[in-house]
């Protein structure tokens, strides 16, 4: 690094951080919603510190050396936080690029007149930038896989939940596709719920399932049976016209198990075997 | 004369890529604009191969074809994986047979469910196979 660049950025650390401010500030991917101007000031003053200081002790434009760590660090730790608080790729990207061309500025203005040496400076802030924009995205990826790996997790936790509708009765309804881990959360859930509740009748709504092939009806089978040994009748309800076809082509035999279309007949079953009757009262209902 | 139209490989390495390998064909099949009964017998019978590939071969790859031929259209599914290959094609395509331990409905029944079905098996080469759906 030559003696000429680094002196000149130290000297000009506040011309670069005033010119970088106004460049992000003047910006229409500007966050005001996602950021404060304050917060943004903090964290632009701090790469910006770290890199000048960086520049003007490290001998070499080598990222891979730990004088860089620091460096890479507070980026890292920036674009990592803009994944999370919903920030584009353009906008972080943007962060990265705006500072690249306020440094490039601030050169440009300190070393008029010699062309060459301008040249050759702005060439090593052009490939030392470029490899921390790269840096950027990989974590601000990383960032985003984090966040998805996390919805992941919730989706599977809500989407079994299992509701006792009467006492006695209770509905699972099922969302999504019915794999191996999945029915093991749903059986579990369920014969938990069958002991804890003394339920007799459980019924199983794949109205939320987009397809029913061998696999999810074996799974569905299996769940029955389960049921069935803990004394509680199961009842399968959801099947869509097209689903029926669709299982009875597969030559799958469900005549064992009783299905209905709906959830509202599945009920109207269930209130059945319980000998509980739902009528029309002829008493006016109090108004409020 | 079967003319395909489009190409679009889907490749299939984990459990959750079989979702991502029927909302493809759902797409395709809606742009076509399948019926639903048969838009659900070709994504159901395309599942019943995806899963097998998972669970014998390890993953593969499923091409999603829209093919025509005269005033027809329809899809063409081609999955080829390079798993152990299945010794005896005839006791495979029969009702409740499996080496696994499954209701042995996947491959007979997802024949039932397409208008044309062809498989083809190598032992330690692979398995290729292909099915096809008319919109009517």
């Amino acid at each position: 690094m030559s003696t000429t660049l680094y002196k000149v950025l130290q000297k000009k650390k506040k011309n670069i951080l005033e010119y970088w401010m106004s460049l992000q500030l003047s910006d229409d991917g500007l966050r005001e919603d996602l950021i404060t101007n304050e917060d943004l000031r903090v964290q632009s003053e701090e790469l910006v510190n770290a890199l000048i200081a960086n520049l003007s002790e490290a001998s070499s434009l080598d990222l891979q050396a730990e004088s860089w760590d620091p460096v890479i660090e507070i980026l890292g730790g920036i674009s990592i936080t803009r994944a999370r608080q919903g920030f584009s790729p353009r906008e972080t990207g943007n962060f990265i690029f705006t500072l690249k061309e306020s440094i490039l500025q601030v050169l440009n203005e300190e070393i008029k007149g010699q062309p060459e040496v301008l040249f050759e400076e702005s060439r090593k802030i052009n490939r030392l930038m470029d490899n921390l924009s790269v840096i950027t995205f990989e974590t601000f990826i990383k960032g985003r896989e984090e966040v998805i790996l996390r919805q992941t997790d919730e989706i599977s936790e809500i989407s079994t939940p299992v509701i006792r509708v009467w006492d006695g009765i209770l509905a699972l309804p099922i969302i999504g596709t019915l794999d191996s881990s999945r029915t093991q959360v749903v059986m579990e859930s369920l014969l938990q719920e069958i002991v804890e509740t003394g339920s007799g009748i459980a019924i199983l709504d794949i109205s939320g399932v987009p397809a029913v092939d061998s696999l999810v009806a074996q799974h569905l089978i299996k769940t029955v049976s389960a049921t069935r040994l803990m004394g509680a009748e199961c009842i399968i309800s959801g099947i869509r016209p097209e689903i029926a076809q669709t299982v009875v082509h597969l030559g799958i035999d469900l005549s064992n198990i009783i299905t209905k279309a709906s959830l509202a007949s599945a009920l109207a079953y269930a209130f059945r075997t319980l000998r509980l009757e739902v009528r029309k009262s002829n008493i006016v209902a109090p108004k409020n | 004369m079967i003319i395909s139209l489009t190409k679009d490989p889907v490749t299939i390495q984990k459990e959750q890529d079989v979702v991502l390998f029927r909302n493809r064909l759902k797409e395709v099949a809606v742009k076509i604009k399948m019926g639903l009964l048969n838009q659900t017998r070709l994504i159901t019978a395309s599942s019943e191969i995806v899963r097998n590939m998972l669970r014998y071969a390890d993953g593969g790859v499923g091409l999603i074809e829209i093919v025509s031929r005269g005033r027809d259209n329809g899809i063409r599914l081609t999955f080829t994986d390079k798993g152990p290959g299945i010794a005896d094609l005839t006791l495979a395509m029969r009702d409740g047979y499996s080496t696994g331990k499954s209701l042995g409905l996947g491959l007979p029944g997802s024949k039932r469910l397409v208008d044309e079905f062809d498989i083809k098996s190598k032992l330690g080469e692979g398995t290729i196979v292909m099915m096809l759906k008319w919109t009517k």
